[in-house]
């Protein structure tokens, strides 16, 4: 059961840092349709890609996809990948409060639970 | 929100689902790949399927990106959550794999979600917690400062 849980909270952690530093390097950026017009495609992807937030990022998205196969080889994927995903939902939207400052108002709070719940359904 | 904005949120959706709809049905057409033979995986890439599969999640994360360039990711998130919808009735149509009540329950929960958060503003000012408030009450001057918020980021 601990291992569960350990393997679990090793990947929602995992990706829940990779979608706040992602999303973070983003806001850095500016908008990207904006950018597209004046440097084109090349231009915007150089201004993604050589961001440092952005590099972090994907290096925690990289070690929560290596923890999700890594859960998937000890349990059922019925079990880890509803569990982790809806998890993620949640602490995301707790982690955007604290660290992007978002306004997470009662409207989002109710999208976050009501569609963790419905990725925890759609195990069964 | 723009049209264009919406298309993109819409791109995210369509491509989520249908890329690891594409991956899914590929590698069931090879049959079990052992983790002892890479190789195998390697092959793998290069089939129809596979490799459609990951086209399509490549323009998902570029529109993702994009998304959240001018939205806040705890509206990117939910709003886009709409490819497990979209997911689950090509699993059902199109894999003819068995779809359970509770999954179709799953279904009108995600959906409903969805409808939570796209009726509220895709992006809030983070600058003081005077115009957070404002936008948390709805207020007329949340609106403006969201509209300012927009005219900044464009």
């Amino acid at each position: 059961m601990l291992a569960t849980t350990s393997m679990i909270a090793a990947i929602v952690v995992t990706a829940t840092a990779g979608d706040i530093l992602t999303a973070s390097a983003m806001r850095q950026v500016g908008d990207l349709d904006a950018i597209r017009q004046r440097s084109g495609i090349p231009g915007a992807a150089w201004a993604v890609v050589t961001n440092g937030r952005f590099g972090l990022g994907i290096i925690c998205l990289a070690l929560s996809f290596f923890s999700l196969l890594f859960a998937f080889s000890h349990r059922d994927l019925s079990l880890i990948g509803p569990a982790a995903t809806s998890l993620t939902f949640v602490t995301n939207a707790v982690a955007a409060k604290l660290f992007l400052r978002e306004n997470v108002d009662r409207r989002r709070w109710m999208a976050a639970v009501f569609v963790c719940v419905g990725v925890a359904l759609l195990a069964f | 929100m723009t049209f264009r904005r919406y298309v993109v949120l819409g791109v995210i959706t369509l491509t989520a689902s249908c890329g690891d709809t594409f991956l899914s049905r590929g590698m069931k057409a090879m049959g079990p790949v052992s983790l002892g033979d890479p190789g195998a995986l390697i092959h793998a890439i290069f089939s129809p399927w596979v490799a459609a599969g990951i086209v399509l999640l490549i323009g998902f994360f570029a529109s993702y990106l994009t998304a959240l360039s001018w939205a806040d990711l705890t509206y990117v998130l939910p709003a886009s959550s709409l490819g497990y919808v979209i997911m689950t009735l090509l699993a059902k149509f199109w894999l003819g794999e068995h779809v359970s009540t509770m999954r179709w329950l799953g279904v009108v929960f995600i959906t409903a979600g969805v409808g939570f958060v796209t009726r509220g503003p895709s992006y809030t000012d983070h600058s003081g917690p005077a115009e957070a408030a404002a936008i948390e009450a709805g207020t007329p001057e949340a609106g403006a400062a969201e509209r300012a918020a927009e005219e900044v980021r464009r």
